[in-house]
């Protein structure tokens, strides 16, 4: 598949429908989204044929796009069930089959390296700080080949060490700097839209 | 949810010890075929805890799984689609996972296993 016709069909997905402040629930983008795993697939073939997990998956954008890719097996994992039920649709739309699971990251078990792959655009722990690297801890536990996430450019250091130093992770490279469209969806919002700096990553286990 | 989220899934009640493999209660269930696919199988082999896979597939009544398994069975194609259709092609609907060790019930509602927990239990 093209990376424009993976970015069309991400682009008619369903997104939020009344987000939830509380869990940062931006919505991923076509753009950034088909890029993250064009990417995974085409460098370093970590999505056709593997388990693919999409951690706070929201609306499934990302597990979808794997699956597109040629994932074997794909899991969403969300906090919110309305989410879930969105990305049910949006895979049942595209006649695809992606499991989910009503779950916190946080709480999630380490039953070894149970993936290849994890795909996730974690919330940016700007309202509950530390989140991102929360899930990044859990994904580097779980994935056996590679973890692609996104975080805020501003944070990259810090990311880079965590990663490194207490995730135990093997190496920790960006891939790509990409431009997150924030729109207004939230009340808090003074601007119509924001534009976020993030980096693209790629975290080997 | 297919058998090979169910043999991922453990329960992580607070002060649960051994939460795997979660038992399988399902009320029902569809099966869809998925492209067979040997390679994926037999890499995913050494992953699966196989008595899980069969006692869940058993619990569907496909029981067609053999109570063990050893890598040498990746040979025989008969063995692999079978362990292809009950590691892909079965998913469960409605049900629910149960700890092993607390009896903590996971309800399945629409496919999606809730593993939430609550406050008390984390």
């Amino acid at each position: 598949m093209k990376l424009k016709q993976l970015e069309g069909l991400l682009g008619n997905l369903e997104q939020f429908s009344d987000p939830k402040v509380e869990l940062e629930q931006y919505p991923t983008g076509p753009h950034i989204a088909s890029r993250l795993l064009y990417m995974a697939e085409s460098m370093y073939g970590d999505v056709s044929g593997k388990v693919v997990a999409d951690f706070g998956c929201g609306c499934g954008t990302l597990g979808i796009a794997s699956t597109l890719l040629g994932a074997e097996h794909v899991i969403g994992f969300d906090i919110d069930s309305q989410s879930l039920e969105i990305a049910s649709i949006n895979a049942a739309e595209l006649e695809l089959d992606i499991d989910l699971i009503l779950c916190d990251i946080k709480s999630l078990g380490p039953k070894g390296k149970f993936v290849d792959t994890v795909v996730m655009n974690p919330p940016f722990g700007t309202r509950k700080k530390g989140s991102d690297m929360e899930f990044l801890s859990v994904a580097l536990k779980v994935a056996e080949r590679a973890v692609y996430s996104l975080h805020k450019t501003t944070t990259r250091e810090h990311v880079r060490r965590a990663a490194l130093r207490d995730y135990n992770a093997k190496s920790a490279e960006i891939l790509c700097q990409l431009r997150f469209d924030v729109p207004k969806i939230y009340k808090f919002h003074k601007k119509k839209e924001v534009d976020i700096a993030v980096d693209l990553w790629r975290f080997v286990p | 949810m297919r058998l090979l989220t169910h043999n991922m899934l453990s329960s992580n009640v607070k002060g649960v010890v051994n939460g795997f493999p979660l038992r399988l209660e399902a009320s029902s269930w569809v099966e869809k075929e998925v492209e067979f696919n040997a390679d994926f199988l037999r890499s995913m082999f050494p992953k699966i805890d196989w008595p899980a896979l069969a006692g869940a597939a058993q619990k569907i009544g496909y029981a067609a799984l053999p109570d063990t398994a050893d890598a040498t069975m990746l040979e025989s194609e008969d063995f692999l689609k079978k362990f292809h259709h009950a590691l892909l092609e079965i998913h469960v609907e409605e049900g629910a996972l149960v700890c092993p060790e607390s009896g903590r019930r996971f309800p399945i509602n629409k496919g999606i296993p809730n593993m939430l927990l609550n406050e008390d239990e984390v």
